[in-house]
């Protein structure tokens, strides 16, 4: 760009669309920093999802052109990012182009790059929209009543259980909770992804565009990662919930404080010891809840710190090795994930800084170059202020380059969050299981305190002769009461190995889905890193070349 | 592209063939700190290579500090009014700050480049002082510091006093009204009124690539992090994965070292001359001062000439014996005043050339900082871009290893 002189003031015409480009990049950093700062912090935090599947939506990975290796097919970088033909440095940003909607296609193992052939056919596609206020009719204390707001859940499927291929349903959130309790009670052991937090705020609050939206997004995804599980998306629940018109069919747990009102009649006597009673077994199979079985909680208590504390073992116990490995393995894993997760966000916002200032620093040439040309009274200041424009020029692109470098490495390490909710979801799983053990445990604790009362009872009654009429009819109750508890006993123990097999199989589950999500993330990763850095190179290159001949002969 | 026109060559690099070429490069070498505790600083070596009669022999070697080099600015300041004198490197203000390898490398640049501007300048090079800083031994050179210190130190505030004067007045005791005294020069107005500008725009520009600087650590600093956070999972990772893991965090850490590397690539070679260039200006408005003060004195003494014009004209119509003596003042008075207005004309002359010499020599050192920027974001961007695409196929190595 050297011996220009007849550049002069040709380039007055170019100074319009400087203009364009000092209000373009002035506008949009606050746009673009706020749109990916949000996407990087707040939807995820409340819903923590099980292995997203699908970086397929990722133009970078999937489009066939590349720029950099032409001899390396895989690693592909999309001609969106080449910029259309440009005077200076315009070129559109292409963070909107990017799908984040909740679509995603079921497979059983999940990672853009290693689904497994044979489960391709099936799929479920669910999305939430629509959300409208409804008036809460009966049971409404105050006049006016409650509002609520409904979503719109559409679910387009071929599975057959469904009967159908495209079908809609309106919901509110307190039927998600619902949804979400009736699984975590029929399917423990599972890695059941984690719902959207319920967020206890005001009703004004409620209505708010901004909080609405961000719940329409946790939910979709939600509901995404729900049909992305193996088991789940098979299950009635889900499937009712999706379905199934009208009122939500899904009972919900009962509430503890009408139990109480209403003489607790049913409560579960198999605990009690005293008193004897028709007793349905399967209420062992769920865990004790909070005011409802009272008592039940108070023995497990018992029975937890009698294990702790103690001198003598447990009836039973944990004794699966392997199954202690990988816990203590995951609890390591999901420290690690932590850490490294918090050295992704310093990591991002490092990127994100340098952009900035690598644009500021553009600009402030931009304002300098202008200045020079239109003050200038020698050739060397207009010689100057074309090689100036020149490299305002590139900084303002590498500023734009820095920003959607920037935008895509947040959507790549957004895997690194998910797995911290994913780990949520492992731990609940153990808690499952150990919860279960506890109980099998408090009725083993059970029989053997019984059996050996109905021992000292009839010792004592066989040294009087002819019986004792109150200690045999006391005998003849508590061997009653052992026969209860003995079910339970058996049903625990059922539930009990029911959950660490679905232990099991989770953990085979996370631990593939793990290598291939990982694996895709850190590719995803290194790929958009290189490519980036590969367009900033060719930016950089360009002014090094223009600029050439300021080097002394020698140095 | 303009052609670079240096009558001398003025930097530290070998000297032409020595038999006619008349050549006097010098060069700033070897920082040393010397003394103890609040009395430490830091000293030069000073090497002179030259054939010019002036001087003793072919090189010369003596040892100098920051204040020799504020003494020769001051001096030269002094005698050549109108000439831009090359700027010197701020004092440091942050104590600790002052004996980082950093600071004290960019401070030996600088003052490198101060003493080849002076002696590559066809004026200043003829300079006494110039001789004296180059060659005079130790205490002849502290002593002759000790003198000048206190009656040429400038400081900013007092530039910019300096200024204020520009504007100041000298009151017309004939037609008792107060006339501002500056030079109604069209161009020169926008002469002035574009330093303060560009001082301006350079400040700015400046303050970015201090940033920028900034930034390029700040990044390194987070991917070397984020490496270890990385091999950390990997660790607990075994197989594949952990492998892939593991390399990862090796390439982070490798290129963040890159990144520091560029840091200091940047700092020296764009951010020292963005500097160096918004010194230069800030040399130019102290010329600016020193022409209005100039320009304020032959007009204070043409408005003396005049009163002893008057005065004389009285005495000669009354015949006083006092004529004889204010004849004398007033012959001294016209001289004083030639004196005046040749001085205050050849800082005119001078600053007309200067600023020429003065943008053209600015394009050059822009131009190759630019240059070197340019060039060193290119460098780093292709390490990164080859950093990461050469763990792609140890990448895919990992995920074929799977199924």
């Amino acid at each position: 760009m050297m011996g220009y002189e007849s550049q002069g003031y040709e380039e007055a015409h170019l100074y319009a669309s400087r203009e364009e480009m000092e209000s373009l990049v002035l506008d949009e950093p606050s746009n673009g920093s706020q749109s990916h700062s949000d996407s990087h912090n707040h939807p995820l935090s409340s819903s923590l999802p099980f292995a997203e599947i699908a970086t397929d939506d990722d133009p970078m990975l999937s489009s066939p052109s590349s720029l950099m290796h032409p001899q390396n097919p895989n690693s592909s970088f999309n001609s969106i990012l080449e910029p259309p033909s440009y005077a200076d440095a315009i070129f559109r940003s292409f963070d909107g182009d990017h799908n984040s909607n909740g679509e995603i296609n079921s497979h059983s193992s999940s990672g853009s790059l290693s689904s497994s052939p044979s489960f391709n056919s099936e799929y479920i596609r669910i999305s939430v929209s629509d959300p409208q206020k409804e008036q809460e009719l009966a049971n409404s204390l105050v006049p006016g009543g409650n509002t609520y707001v409904t979503y719109l859940i559409t679910t387009r499927t071929n599975m057959p259980q469904f009967g159908g291929s495209e079908f809609s349903v309106r919901r509110r959130f307190k039927d998600v909770v619902t949804l979400s309790d009736r699984l975590s009670e029929s399917y423990r052991g599972l890695f059941i992804p984690l719902r959207p937090d319920k967020n206890a705020v005001e009703s004004q609050v409620m209505q708010k565009q901004e909080f609405v939206e961000q719940r329409r997004v946790a939910l979709e995804k939600y509901l995404c990662r729900l049909a992305a599980h193996p088991v789940i998306k098979k299950s009635d629940e889900l499937r009712v919930f999706l379905q199934v018109q009208g009122k939500l069919p899904l009972v919900r747990t009962t509430d503890v404080a009408s139990r109480m009102l209403d003489g607790a009649v049913k409560l579960p006597r198999q605990l009690f010891g005293e008193s004897v009673g028709v007793v349905d077994p399967n209420e062992v199979v769920q865990p004790a809840k909070g005011g409802r079985d009272l008592l039940r909680i108070f023995k497990e208590l018992k029975q937890s710190v009698a294990n702790d504390w103690g001198g003598t073992k447990p009836p039973l116990v944990e004794e699966d090795k392997e199954f202690l490995e990988k816990k203590e393995k995951l609890q390591d894993f999901e420290q690690q994930v932590g850490n490294l997760s918090q050295q992704a966000e310093s990591l991002v916002k490092a990127q994100q800084d340098i952009g900035e200032t690598m644009g500021e620093l553009g600009l402030a040439f931009v304002k300098l170059t202008k200045f020079e040309t239109e003050e200038a009274i020698y050739n060397s200041q207009r010689v100057r202020a074309a090689d100036m424009k020149n490299v305002a020029t590139a900084a303002v692109k590498a500023s734009r380059l820095y920003r959607e470098l920037t935008a895509q490495t947040v959507k790549h390490l957004e895997k690194l969050h998910e797995y911290l909710g994913v780990m949520l979801a492992v731990n609940n799983a153990f808690s499952d299981r150990s919860s279960a053990l506890l109980t099998v445990q408090t009725l083993l604790s059970d029989l053997s305190s019984l059996n050996s009362r109905i021992e000292k009872l009839e010792a004592a009654s066989s040294k009087i002769f002819g019986g004792d009429r109150s200690r045999i009819r006391k005998i003849e109750e508590l061997k009653e009461t052992v026969r209860v508890t003995e079910d339970a006993k058996s049903c625990a123990i059922r539930e009990y190995e029911r959950i660490k097999e679905n232990n099991k199989n989770e953990l085979e589950r996370l631990d593939k889905e793990k290598q291939d999500d990982f694996l895709s993330m850190l590719k995803g990763f290194v790929v958009n890193q290189a490519g980036y850095a590969e367009k900033m190179a060719n930016v950089w290159e360009m002014v090094a070349e223009e600029t050439s001949g300021y080097v002394k002969e020698g140095s | 592209m303009i052609t670079q026109q240096r009558s001398l060559s003025g930097s530290s690099q070998s000297p032409r063939s020595p038999s006619s070429q008349p050549f006097l490069s010098v060069s700033v070498t070897d920082p040393a700190k010397m003394g103890n505790g609040v009395q430490a600083y830091i000293s030069y070596k000073v090497i002179t290579k030259t054939n010019l009669p002036e001087y003793q022999g072919p090189e010369k070697i003596v040892i100098r500090r920051y204040s020799d080099f504020v003494w020769l600015h001051d001096r030269v300041f002094e005698k050549y009014k109108g000439i831009f004198i090359p700027p010197l490197p701020e004092k440091s203000t942050v104590e600790k700050f002052r004996f980082s390898a950093e600071f004290i490398e960019m401070r030996r640049q600088a003052l490198d480049i101060f003493v080849n501007r002076i002696a590559s300048h066809h004026e200043l090079q003829q300079s006494e002082d110039l001789r004296t800083f180059l060659q005079a031994d130790e205490q002849t050179m502290e002593r002759a510091r000790s003198q000048e210190t206190g009656i040429f130190k400038k400081k900013p505030a007092d530039l910019m006093q300096i200024f204020k004067d520009v504007q100041s007045k000298v009151s017309d005791m004939v037609l008792g009204k107060e006339k501002p005294v500056e030079e109604s020069n069209p161009e020169y107005e926008k002469l002035k009124h574009y330093i303060f500008e560009l001082e301006d725009h350079l400040a700015e520009a400046q303050k970015h690539a201090y940033r920028l600087v900034k930034r390029h650590r700040e990044l390194g600093q987070s991917l070397s992090d984020f490496g270890n956070a990385v091999k950390l999972l990997g660790a607990c990772e075994g197989n594949a994965l952990g492998k892939a893991f593991s390399e990862l965090g090796v390439k982070s850490e490798i290129l963040s070292i890159k990144l520091q590397k560029e840091a200091n690539h940047l700092l020296m070679n764009f951010e020292e001359p963005l500097k160096d260039y918004f010194r230069a200006v800030q040399s130019i408005k102290a010329t600016i001062g020193e022409r209005a003060s100039a320009f304020r004195q032959q007009c204070e003494l043409a408005e003396t000439i005049k009163l002893k014009e008057i005065d004389l004209n009285k005495l000669r119509l009354t015949r006083s014996e006092r004529m004889a003596d204010v004849e004398d003042e007033y012959e001294e008075l016209k001289a004083d005043g030639e004196e005046a207005t040749r001085r205050f004309e050849t800082i005119v002359r001078l600053m007309n050339e200067e600023i020429v010499r003065f943008q053209e020599q600015k394009t050059l050192d822009m131009g190759l900082a630019f240059h070197e920027f340019a060039k060193g974001q290119a460098r780093l961007a292709n390490a990164i871009a080859d950093g990461w695409r050469s763990l792609l196929p140890k990448l895919e190595a990992c995920s074929s290893s799977q199924h």
